[in-house]
Formats: C-alpha cells, sequence, structure tokens
C-alpha cells in the first residue's frame, strides 16, 4: 500500500478525547442505535408488537361493544341516572390498559431475554466488555432502547383512545393518566427484564425469571391482606397493581412515579452489578 | 509494550493460570504456543480486560489493565478465539459499530472502516449478513473489528484454527501484513505457525511459561517441535533453569 493514505488514516483515526459526560452518553447511544436496530431486524420483534396490538383491538372493540349494548339498554329502559354514570373511560380504557399490563407480563420477558443472555453465548460479550466503555454505559444503552421499543409499541397502541376521540367523548386527561401508568410500567418491566438476562446466557431461563418476577410483582401483596402489620405494608407499597391502577384511573400521584422510577433504578443498579460481576468473577 | 506479571487465574477450584510473566516486545510478533488447555485463552482474556487475574497484573504500554482499565483497553484490538460477529447485522454496520465503541469519531469511521475493507479484502462482503459468511471470512471480519480503531496491540486468541488449508495461507498472510509496526500477542497451538509468521515465542504448559525465547537464539538446527514437545513432557516444568536448560538439551542433539 502506498504510504501517503495509510499516514492519513493513522492521524483521523487517532481518538480525540471527549468530554467525559459527552463520551459516556455517547457510549450508551451507540450502543442503544445498535440494539435499537436489531430488534427490528428480529422477527420476535414483530410478534410482539403484532400480539400486543392484536390483543388490544380485541380487548378494545369487545368492550366498546358492549359498552354499546349497555348503553342502549338503559336508552330503552329510559334511565338518566344509570346512563350519566355510564362512562367511556370506565367502561373502556381502563379495562383495556389493564388487560395489555397483563399481556406485557408475558411479552416483555421475549423481548428483553436476548440483551445480555446472546451475547454471551454466541461471544460478542467479549467484544463489548474489552472495548474501552463502562459498563454503566453498555446497561444504558441495553436499557434505551428496550425502553424506546416499548414506547413505540405503547405508542402504536395509542390507535385506541384515538378511535374514542374521533367517536365519543372520553376525558382525555384520564386517559392520558392511564397511559403514562402503561409507560412507565412497560419500562419497569424492561429494566427487570435486563436484569435477568444478565445473569444467565441462556435465553429461556432468562425470560422464565423474568416472568415469574413480573408475576410477584402483581401478587406481592396478597399476604398482606390478611393482617395489617408493618411488613404488610411494604408488601402493599412494593404491589404493581395498586400503583398502575391509580394511574389508569387518572390520578397522577408523587408516590406511584416513585415508586415505578425505583424499581427502574433498583433493576438497573443491580443489572449494572451483574455485568460487573463477570468481569470480577 | 505488554508486560505480563505473574498472572495466577483461579476458576473456582481449578487454577487454570500458575504465574505466568512475559514480555511481549514493542512491533514485534509474539507467538503464545501451548496444547489445549494450557491457559492461553484465559490468559489473553486477562491481557484485554475482559477478566481480572486472581493475582498479578498486566501492563499495555505502561498502563496497567486494571488500574487504568478504559485507557489500557483503548490501546487494544482483540480476537477472541470465536470472532465476536452480531450476526444479524451487515459487515460494513457491524464495523461501523465496533468502531464507535472504540472511541473514533463520527468522521473517522469512514475513513478506518475503507481502510480496514481493503487490508482484510473484505470490500466484496461488506454488505453481507454477518451471519451468512463462510468461517474464512467470519475471521476476516474479526481482523478487521480488531483493527478498526488502529491499535498499538492486537491480540489474537487461535487466529487459524478451523480453517482450512488456503484459509490458514491467506488469514496468516494477512496477520504478516496487517501486523505493521504493531504489537502483536498471537496464541496457537500449532508450531509452524509460530516460526512462519512470530519473532519471538512463549510456550505454556499447564498454566506455566516454559520457554520464553527469540525465535533466532534458538541454536541452529533446533526444530521448534523438539523444544515444544520435550518443554510440555518434562514432569515438572516449574523446576529450574527451564528455558535454557530445555533449550541445551535439545540443541545439543542437533550439535
Ligand atoms: N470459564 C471457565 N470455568 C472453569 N474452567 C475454565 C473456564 N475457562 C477455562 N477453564 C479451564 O482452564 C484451563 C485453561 O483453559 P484455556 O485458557 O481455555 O486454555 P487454552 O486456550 O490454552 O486451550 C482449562 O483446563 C479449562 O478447562
Ligand atoms: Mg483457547
Amino acid at each position: 500500500m502506498p504510504a501517503a493514505p495509510r499516514k492519513r488514516w493513522r492521524r483521523l483515526a487517532r481518538v480525540t478525547p471527549d468530554s467525559v459526560a459527552a463520551s459516556k452518553m455517547r457510549n450508551a447511544i451507540t450502543i442503544a442505535g445498535k440494539e435499537l436496530a436489531g430488534y427490528f431486524v428480529q422477527p420476535v420483534a414483530y410478534v410482539v408488537m403484532s400480539v400486543f396490538l392484536l390483543l388490544g383491538g380485541f380487548f378494545f372493540f369487545n368492550m366498546l361493544r358492549y359498552f354499546e349494548v349497555v348503553l342502549q339498554m338503559y336508552t330503552a329502559m329510559q334511565n338518566p341516572e344509570v346512563l350519566a354514570r355510564l362512562n367511556l373511560n370506565h367502561a373502556v380504557i381502563e379495562p383495556l390498559l389493564h388487560n395489555l399490563a397483563i399481556v406485557l407480563v408475558i411479552l416483555v420477558p421475549a423481548i428483553t431475554m436476548r440483551s445480555f443472555a446472546e451475547e454471551k453465548r454466541t461471544g460478542t460479550y467479549e467484544l463489548l466488555l474489552t472495548a474501552p466503555v463502562r459498563t454503566g454505559e453498555i446497561v444504558a444503552g441495553k436499557f434505551i432502547a428496550a425502553a424506546v421499543f416499548m414506547l413505540i409499541m405503547i405508542g402504536l397502541a395509542g390507535i385506541f383512545p384515538l378511535i374514542l376521540v374521533m367517536f365519543g367523548n372520553p376525558e382525555i386527561g384520564v386517559m392520558m393518566s392511564g397511559y403514562i401508568g402503561i409507560a412507565f410500567l412497560s419500562v419497569s418491566f424492561v429494566a427487570i427484564g435486563l436484569f435477568t438476562s444478565s445473569i444467565t446466557q441462556n435465553q429461556i431461563i432468562a425470560a422464565i425469571t423474568c416472568f415469574g418476577l413480573l408475576l410477584l410483582l402483581y401478587v406481592i401483596s396478597w399476604p398482606a391482606e390478611a393482617g395489617g402489620s408493618q411488613f404488610g405494608d411494604l408488601l402493599r407499597y412494593l404491589s404493581l397493581p395498586d400503583h398502575f391502577g391509580q394511574m389508569v384511573s387518572g390520578i397522577i400521584d408523587t408516590r406511584d412515579i416513585v415508586y415505578f422510577l425505583s424499581v427502574i433504578v433498583v433493576a438497573l443498579f443491580l443489572t449494572q452489578r451483574s455485568v460487573e460481576s463477570v468481569r470480577w468473577r | 509494550m505488554i508486560e505480563v506479571k505473574n498472572l495466577v487465574k483461579s476458576y473456582g477450584n481449578v487454577v487454570a493460570v500458575k504465574g505466568i510473566s512475559f514480555k511481549a516486545d514493542e512491533g514485534a510478533i509474539l507467538g503464545f504456543l501451548g496444547p489445549n488447555g494450557a491457559g492461553k485463552t484465559t490468559t489473553m482474556r486477562i491481557i484485554t480486560g475482559f477478566m481480572p487475574a486472581t493475582s498479578g497484573t498486566v501492563l499495555i504500554d505502561g498502563l496497567d489493565i486494571f488500574k487504568n482499565s478504559l485507557e489500557a483497553r483503548r490501546k487494544i484490538g482483540y480476537l477472541p478465539e470465536n470472532p465476536p460477529l452480531y450476526t444479524d447485522m451487515r459487515v460494513d454496520a457491524y464495523l461501523r459499530f465496533v468502531a464507535r465503541l472504540r472511541g473514533l469519531g463520527r468522521s473517522a469511521v469512514d475513513e478506518a472502516l475503507e481502510h480496514v475493507l481493503k487490508v482484510c479484502g473484505l470490500e466484496e462482503m461488506s454488505h453481507r449478513i454477518c451471519g451468512h459468511l463462510s468461517k474464512g471470512y467470519r475471521q476476516r471480519v474479526g481482523l478487521a473489528q480488531a483493527l478498526i480503531h488502529n491499535p498499538p496491540v492486537l491480540v489474537l486468541d487461535e487466529p487459524t484454527i478451523g480453517l482450512d488449508p488456503r484459509q490458514i495461507h491467506e488469514i496468516r498472510e494477512l496477520i504478516h501484513k496487517l501486523a505493521g509496526h504493531r504489537t502483536v500477542v498471537l496464541s496457537t497451538h500449532i508450531l509452524p505457525e509460530v516460526s512462519q509468521i512470530c519473532q519471538k515465542v512463549v510456550i505454556i504448559a499447564d498454566g506455566r511459561v516454559v520457554l520464553e525465547e527469540q525465535l533466532e537464539k534458538l541454536p541452529a538446527g533446533t526444530s521448534l517441535e523438539e523444544v515444544f514437545l520435550h518443554a510440555i513432557s518434562k514432569e515438572h516444568p516449574e523446576d529450574a533453569g527451564r528455558a535454557e536448560e530445555t533449550l541445551e538439551e535439545v540443541g545439543a542433539g542437533h550439535a
């Protein structure tokens, strides 16, 4: 090879040290970009999205039909009191979001199970961990990608309230609150999924562990139903449907947001420790 | 350039590396030779900062791979035993990603990509999906990713394993060509590979160094094979005067 172009390449390729904060974000975004593009080349992502939206449509139109039947019934009975209490949000959007949340308990593990487990299995983990990148940046990158994927999916499910707005007269604020709730819920799920994927190189184990943890968050308050001890209070605080239910019914309380943010922070912290421990084992 | 000092690594009860020390000189290719299970991969994973040693350390250009990990890792290009390819990415997208990950600025990526594609003979393959490539081309992409940020140090773990004879030849040529003035550590269990492309050899067996020598300093008429077999067949490779003794004995047979 001629000497001149090689020299030029050398000079250009020399790493210019960015400011630390900027480079941290840059590495996370590089990884997030690659991960997100990766989601859309595998069929799993499309299957998950389709299942989510098709089931959502199924729930939506069923509940809408039921609402219509009830509406006609009470109109025929000329019962204005009950008619006034009938409410599109209450009858359609709330149950829709609760059902979609359950669907996410099953679908999120399928999305996140690959993230770390697959890298370990195929050996690309060695590329990631020997690159001049911090483990926190790797975790952040993967989290951003999975969270963006989820938000795209939730965004597409926004078609359902949009239909209501076009043909009915729902309370938009309450619907927004519910969608913000399911956005927080899905992003928390994703953080938990990343954690379970980081502890194994087997995708199935990652998925099942994630599924188990998410389900546990749903039922964790059951033992508290018997008594009112402090432990019971703790379990009730940890219970996911309580916090989510509040937001779905239109109440945005900082306590519920703090709850979801804590789930995210704790799960990502554990993920980072787990990735680091592979390095320091 | 690379200084490996008293590395010990145990996996639970198994001690895979039992106190390995050697130096790789700047700008030279070092052959890291040893039978399967000797601890080559383990040592290289420690050198590249993938995992820590139980004790001992590694200096890359004076930087400690544990204490100055990020700085030290910036200087290394690493090809693991299995080329670390994302099987559903295209070759060019993959190499761009690695370039960014290793700290190249956006403007430098195109040129670096063009260069490694050319050097590694991948120009025709740049739009192929990594997972669809043959083993030989995967190895080339593996070399290209190790090289893309133009590192002063290259660590290659058995780069010719699993290739057919023609591919082995091509990859060896390629390593020779891209070594340039880089410091290269190349592990192998194939003897001729060392005599063909290396300037220095470190032989390990069962987690210990049994010989560290410049190839040119091996006594005339000594075949590396004899040194190797002799070294690894010694009952207690850890005791006394290892390298010199080994050489003298083997050399004497040829005098
Ligand atoms: N992750 C691991 N867990 C437990 N033992 C391991 C692990 N990796 C390697 N070993 C053991 O360490 C020894 C050295 O392995 P390795 O470094 O892969 O040797 P080489 O690359 O020279 O073939 C072998 O006995 C191997 O079984
Ligand atoms: Mg090996």
